[in-house]
């Protein structure tokens, strides 16, 4: 996404190219789900988020959730989740998001409350506001998208970009020598006796996608045992600062970030581990 | 009923908190301020169910501040100078997504790290916004232990009234010294919900949504279009300043907060050598009592303005007189605080004898 794009014209209102004169209710097999509003994703063709809001919405009408459930957006291509998530929500400053899901819950301990966070916001400016949370245990639900990248600034390197790869302020490719190692704060987090439930997911394929919501609606449900934080990565695309097709991004994910984020449960309520 | 007790000003205020029905606590300790987390720790949740939470920075705590306050609930924090400056992109969301909130600022000095002695170099950075862009925090300043108490239920209802952040800026020595004070009655804590709140979705509204993300420069200009509305608001209906003996004065001192106290007491050794001298002391510093200093202007021949800085209110003070009569600045700096024979001196050569 670029900053710039959203300024251009009325997106949020424009709905004339839906044209809801061939759509009859017998033919419908799929429908949007009512937790999502009416407006048009901002994000680019084929990336990770659109499919991860889709999802978080279907778990929250499913779960017959709405009226219980707050959401913290974060600063980072997903900065407009409110735009699209039919809950109450409050947009947080750049890596605040889980601070602020504390002042939430810490006053309203019965609800749902989760945050949704980029890898530059959740695992660089937020790292202090993470570990603290997972480590006081706030029974939240944390949904980190990593797509080893600062998406929305345009493509500058995060804390989780592989070693080699190209970014505009690792043109090179990440030197570990003078950059550091991609962090991974999701196995950091999992050590902490604070979280509950954490686990890695993706969605570029349909099978990953099912796993995916599974998981986050585990992650709403263990809320209501207030026993620790939940923790769910999701390794995602970003096709337009990776300068890919969605599909050439979904191969390069698979062969190049999954061998280093590996996906699966990390840590589950029942002490299981894979 | 009312209840008389000898208490230190930060455990003045957070009894105060407690009392005013204040849902949630959330800070950081430092000194000269760490009383105010420590009292609420020991006493709070078994007197009224208060949440308080000690967070792992002054930029989470800003941040739980923003996110509770977001539901509609009483919630604070306080800290002091260093604090304050780490909270400062926190509360510029806060104010401009108009949010209420109480924020304590017990003044220390500086810059950097500087002293935990008292101080009042936090003016600026307290009074003109101190964050990124145009936002006004309302801002009281208590001069004895009793306003430390009255203060923090009047934020809370200015907050509401206003949907606007309130900071209370004090400094050290009030934060310490033990004075007595007479609690007001203690407040229910309860819900007032009026609709903006985030805190669940029914079926009968549709989302709701705190954010001070407004991407288009034109939605982006009526937001602040509003805001600045509101402050004129706030200008026109709430600011509170103290007179004493002006009267009849040729010269006036002023100074906000504990200063006003000592600028007192120079006033009245000023009188007792015959010299007629008023104090006007501003409670709210925004609003500042800009039309008092004008009015007064015509009517006396100098002001000294006193403060625990380098001169900061000065320049309002100056401002407000446009240019009418003299306006002189005394201050110490770094911790230090004035003596009243200092003040008078300051007064005589600075005002009185450059009035002759
Ligand atoms: C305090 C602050 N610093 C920097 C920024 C600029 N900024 C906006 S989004 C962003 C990075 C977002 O990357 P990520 O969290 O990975 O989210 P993505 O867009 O990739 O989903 C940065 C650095 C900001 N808004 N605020
Ligand atoms: S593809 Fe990248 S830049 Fe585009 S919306 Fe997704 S994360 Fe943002
Ligand atoms: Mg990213």
């Amino acid at each position: 996404m670029n900053e710039k794009a959203l300024i251009d014209d009325e997106h949020y209102e424009n709905t004339t190219l839906r044209d809801t004169t061939v759509i009859q209710p017998e033919n419908i097999v799929y429908e949007k789900p009512k937790t999502l509003k009416d407006a048009d994703f901002h994000y680019c063709p084929g990336c990770a988020h659109s499919v991860v809001h889709r999802l978080i919405a279907e778990v929250i009408e499913e779960m017959g959730i709405q009226s219980e459930v707050i959401g913290v957006a974060p600063v980072g291509c997903a900065v407009f989740a409110y735009n699209y998530l039919d809950v109450d929500m409050t947009e947080a400053a750049h890596g605040r998001a889980s601070a602020v899901a504390t002042g939430i819950k810490r006053v309203l301990p019965d609800k749902y409350v989760f945050s949704y966070q980029g890898d530059g916001d959740l695992a660089a400016i937020g790292t202090g506001e993470t570990i603290h949370t997972c480590n006081r245990g706030e029974n939240i639900l944390f949904i980190f998208i990593n797509n080893g990248i600062y998406g929305m600034t345009g493509g500058q390197m995060a804390p989780t970009t592989l070693p080699g790869m190209k970014s505009t302020t690792s043109p090179f490719g990440r030197d570990v020598s003078t950059m550091g190692n991609p962090l991974k704060i999701t196995e950091l987090i999992a050590a902490l006796p604070g979280t509950y439930y954490v686990t890695r997911q993706a969605v570029f394929k349909p099978g990953l996608v099912r796993k995916t919501k599974k998981a986050i609606q585990k992650g709403f449900e263990l809320q209501k045992d207030k026993k620790g934080t939940c923790f769910i990565e999701v390794v995602a695309n970003c096709p337009s600062n990776w300068k890919m097709t969605p599909l050439e991004s979904n191969h390069w994910l698979e062969e190049n970030m999954l061998p280093f984020y590996q996906l699966g449960d990390i840590k589950t309520p029942n002490g299981s581990n894979n | 009923m009312s209840e008389l007790k000898l208490m230190k000003g930060n455990e003045a205020l957070a009894e105060a908190a407690i009392r005013a029905g204040c849902d949630a606590y959330f800070g950081y300790p430092i000194t000269p301020q760490s009383e105010v987390l420590e009292y609420l720790s020991r006493e709070a949740e078994a007197r009224t169910g208060m949440t308080v939470l000690q967070a792992e920075s002054e930029i989470a705590s800003i941040n739980m501040v923003y996110g509770a306050a977001g539901t509609g609930k009483k919630i604070m924090t306080s800290s002091s100078s260093p604090g304050i400056s780490l909270m400062q992109e926190g509360i510029s969301y806060i104010a401009c997504a108009e949010l209420p909130c109480l924020i304590v600022n017990v003044n220390r000095g500086g810059p950097g790290l500087g002293t935990i002695q008292p101080a009042q170099s936090d003016y600026f950075q307290s009074v003109k916004g101190g964050g990124h862009g145009d936002y006004r925090l309302i801002v009281l300043a208590p001069s004895t232990v009793q306003e430390m108490s009255d203060f923090v239920k009047l934020s809370f209802e200015l907050a509401f009234k206003y949907r606007n952040p309130v900071m209370i800026l004090t400094d050290g020595a009030l934060g310490q010294m033990m004075e007595k004070v007479e609690f007001f009655e203690q407040q229910p804590r309860e819900d007032i919900i009026t609709g903006w709140e985030t805190i669940g979705k029914p079926d009968d509204r549709p989302s709701n949504v705190i954010t001070s993300l407004h991407i288009q420069p034109d939605k982006m200009e009526q937001i602040n279009i509003h805001l600045q509305k509101k402050y004129k608001e706030i200008e026109e209906n709430e600011i509170r300043v103290e007179m004493i003996d002006c009267e009849d004065a040729d010269y006036i001192i002023t100074g906000y907060g504990l200063v006003a106290r000592i600028c007192q007491k120079a006033a009245q050794m000023a009188r007792e050598k015959g010299l007629k001298v008023g104090v006007i002391r501003p409670i709210t510093l925004f609003p500042f009592p800009y039309e008092t200093y004008f009015n007064i202007a015509d009517k006396v021949k100098g002001i000294l303005d006193v403060e625990m800085n380098a001169g900061q209110m000065v320049e309002d003070v100056t401002l407000a007189v446009k240019g009418k009569i003299p306006v002189e600045f005394y201050g110490r700096m770094g911790g230090m605080v004035p003596t009243p024979e200092e003040i008078l001196e300051a007064l005589e050569q600075k005002i009185i004898g450059g009035a002759k």
